[in-house]
């Protein structure tokens, strides 16, 4: 299951938060270095290829369903 | 009919004839603007008024179940819009508006109206701050309920799109006039069966009138219901309605909406970027303690190094004996030319000199004592005279006084 850019986001705020604390071994702090650059990198990643869908919902006959929608004069 | 029969009516006759003339259709859900007078809450829950104008009044009956839906309780001298069906009241013979619906009439009777909606939904804790639901902070889908025509919409996706790509999730909703509270209480109640995670629910500015679904309490059921947060954008930033009190979130204007409801990207990226940074800046001082933490250990421990710091003062041991030995040796050398300039010395003044340089040493025998004058000899004494060479031995003949000088 892939995480969303919000869990993403708080891992990593998460790691540098422990990092900084210290008090952990060499080992221990480099693997969550590793996972922490990795964070920033799918971070960013999800930031830039986010595509945003614009949606009409409509209701008929009880049904609800969406359909794409266009703005106007765009 | 009665009337070709026999020419007469009975009351009830007529007054059901009446009654099927004025009830045919022609006056059903007609509005009437007037002012509301002699106002009785009965207990049977039906309320009873005059509804009139400087030169007419109308009587007025509002049964306990159309009352229910009343936004205010009506007073005395209020000015209201009333909408209902006419009837006749057989009994008593007089006709009277069967009221489905009252709306406050002009500004005045609007701000009443407002603040005792205000009043009751603040008593029955619709405001209360323990209702708010927070915000997402990264919705990944956003409701909206606004009109499809106007810059309302438009504003809040041009600001969503600049800022965050959040899906956005619109439905067309009529935000003024007649049918606009049930239209966005309905709204609120599709959007809250989808997948969106918070709603903005806009509208630009107008007059009170304008705004005044806002107001209706239907509106405010439904925000208060709502299971997903609600931004109210409603008006301008000096307008109130009581859909802001209860929205979780109130924003002054649908942009500043859009902006509440989402991050902006540009900053998500920084704060990223800024974690890198940190991520690294810190790795490379966790790195650079650990290399100085093991150098001082492999100061303190390590024998190769001991070795060295021994050779090194082995070396310089050995030094030092160098150097003195040398000091030595030039002291010997200096000695050793003092030495021969003595000898030299000493070489010009020995008696081996005068004998090379032709000279002759006389020594009496047998004593061997030098000879330095001729009172120091007798005839016949034998003598050994010491030359270059050797010793010549030779016997006194005579002596002769000479003076050489």
């Amino acid at each position: 299951m892939e995480m969303s850019f919000e869990e993403s986001l708080a891992e990593l705020e998460g790691i540098v938060e422990k990092l900084e604390k210290g008090q952990l071994s060499l080992d221990e702090s480099l693997m969550l270095f590793e996972r922490g650059i990795k964070l920033v990198r799918e971070c960013n990643d999800k930031l830039k290829s986010a595509q945003q869908k614009v949606e009409q919902l409509i209701e008929e006959n009880g049904e609800l369903r969406t359909e794409p929608f266009e703005v106007e004069g765009e | 009919m009665v009337f070709e029969e026999k020419g007469i009516y009975t009351v009830h006759e007529f007054t059901l004839a009446v009654k099927s003339i004025l009830t045919s259709g022609r006056f059903n859900d007609v509005w009437i603007r007037g002012e509301i007078s002699n106002f009785t809450n009965h207990n049977s829950g039906h309320r009873y008024f005059t509804l009139k104008d400087k030169s007419s009044s109308l009587q007025c009956v509002m049964f306990k179940w159309y009352g229910k839906n009343l936004r205010f309780e009506p007073e005395h001298g209020m000015k209201v819009l009333v909408m209902g069906d006419l009837d006749v009241y057989e009994q008593r013979g007089i006709y009277q508006l069967k009221v489905r619906d009252i709306r406050p009439d002009g500004i005045g009777e609007l701000y009443k109206a407002f603040e005792q909606l205000k009043n009751k939904l603040a008593m029955e804790g619709l405001f209360s701050p323990e209702h708010k639901k927070p915000l997402p902070k990264f919705p990944k889908k956003i409701g909206i309920a606004t009109s499809p025509t106007g810059a309302v919409l438009h504003d809040i996706m041009t600001v969503i799109k600049r800022r965050y790509p959040a899906n956005l999730l619109f439905i067309p909703t009529i935000v003024q006039g007649e049918y606009a509270a049930e239209s966005i209480a309905r709204s609120i109640g599709l959007l809250n069966k989808t997948d969106a995670d918070v709603i903005i629910l806009g509208r630009g500015g107008g007059s009170i009138e304008d705004l005044w679904a806002f107001n209706e309490e239907i509106v405010a059921l439904a925000v208060f219901n709502s299971r997903i947060p609600i931004i109210s954008a409603v008006g301008h930033e000096t307008d109130y309605t009581i859909t802001d009190f209860v929205a979780d979130v109130r924003a002054p204007t649908p942009s500043a909406a859009a902006e509440i409801a989402v991050p902006d990207r540009a900053e998500l990226a920084n704060h990223i970027n800024r974690l890198g940074e940190r991520l690294i800046e810190n790795k490379r001082r966790s790195i650079k303690d650990v290399m100085v933490h093991i150098s001082e250990l492999k100061a303190g421990v390590e024998p190769r190094l001991f070795l060295e710091r021994l050779a090194d003062y082995m070396q310089f041991t050995d030094e030092l004996t160098q150097r003195q030995s040398l000091n030595i040796q030039r002291l010997l050398e200096v000695k050793r030319s003092l030495l021969n300039a003595h000898a030299g010395k000493l070489d010009a003044v020995s008696p081996l000199g005068t004998l090379l340089r032709g000279y002759s040493i006389t020594l009496k025998l047998p004593e061997e004592t030098h000879v330095r004058s001729i009172g120091d000899v007798e005839k016949k004494d034998e003598l050994s005279i010491i030359v270059n060479d050797g010793k010549i031995k030779c016997k006194v003949n005579d002596k002769e006084v000479c003076t050489w000088k």
